[in-house]
């Protein structure tokens, strides 16, 4: 598997620095491309989390879709706070709530975390194991089964296909 | 060349006014963890939506930009999940209409990890 974490990590640090160029002369692509060899191969030890990324079709499919509907949530999320804001009763009711996921691997519960982060109203303060400790802004639930069902499974659905 | 100049600019205006909101979030929000909610928030899309108009105005930057939000994604959630996280560890305040705190309950249960936790995951 260090093949595909090397592949994975040449293919991103050269399209980064292809863009950041903007243009595709020889020699930017020649020295791109030597920097992006050796950086990989230093590192490769280390980032054995993109392993974890699955590459048939219906998980690039979901990846796609997946950010569509991050999308959408950051939309709905940023005008939530918004109109918190602005509303003059401020209605908030914030808290601590526990959430589980069944996400096995690390970088699926990362990007669920840095999803929920990012999204209406909650905040991801502490993750142990399948457990995640979350600041809701606005705390409806009351029990984990709940919570769970409230803040997790718009994301969990598509990352279960994707990472596993 | 000129609508989409036009049409840049009026989502970046729209993503000030998100920036002005978390900025007002900021002054109302009573402590710590409600303002990391409302930084968070509302700046993420206030500065994608400005970067996105300035893409539309200078599209020779389009790229760069394009790697600017990425970016912004990635790290945005990151540094405001360390902040809340240390907040909670030294015991920050929390204001006094927190209903609950499933959080301290079980850092309670593990005595271990109040002392020092080196490896955050």
């Amino acid at each position: 598997m260090r093949i595909k974490s090397f592949l994975i990590l040449t293919i991103t640090l050269f399209t980064i620095w292809v863009i950041l160029n903007g243009k595709l002369t020889p020699e930017v692509l020649l020295t791109g491309g030597l920097v992006a060899i050796v950086v990989s191969l230093l590192f490769c030890r280390t980032c054995e989390v993109f392993t974890e990324i699955r590459l048939t079709p219906k998980a690039v499919l979901y990846s796609v879709l997946y950010v569509f509907v991050f999308m959408r949530e950051l939309v709905k999320s940023n005008l939530d706070v918004a109109g918190r804001v602005v509303s003059p009763k401020l209605p908030i009711n914030p808290g601590f709530v526990e959430v589980k996921t069944k996400l096995h691997s690390k970088i699926g519960r990362m990007i669920l975390a840095n999803s929920i982060t990012l999204t209406p109203g909650t905040l991801t303060v502490e993750i142990n194991d399948d457990r995640l400790f979350i600041h809701w802004i606005d705390v409806q639930g009351g029990n984990i089964e709940k919570d769970t069902e409230m803040i997790v499974q718009t994301f969990e659905k598509y990352l279960e296909v994707i990472y596993g | 060349m000129e609508t989409l100049k036009i049409i840049g600019a009026f989502i970046t205006l729209a993503g000030s006014v998100f920036l002005l909101l978390g900025s007002i979030g900021l002054i109302r929000m009573p402590d710590v963890f409600t303002r990391i909610q409302v930084g968070t928030k509302a700046s993420t899309l206030g500065t994608i939506l400005s970067l996105f108009g300035i893409g539309l105005m200078f599209t020779e930057i389009a790229g760069k930009i394009f790697l600017l939000i990425i970016f912004i994604l990635i790290t945005n959630p990151v540094s405001s999940h360390m902040l809340a996280r240390a907040a909670h560890y030294i015991g920050v305040k929390k204001a006094d209409i927190t209903v609950v705190d499933k959080l301290s309950e079980f850092r309670e249960k593990q005595p271990e990890n109040n002392a020092q936790k080196p490896e955050a995951e």
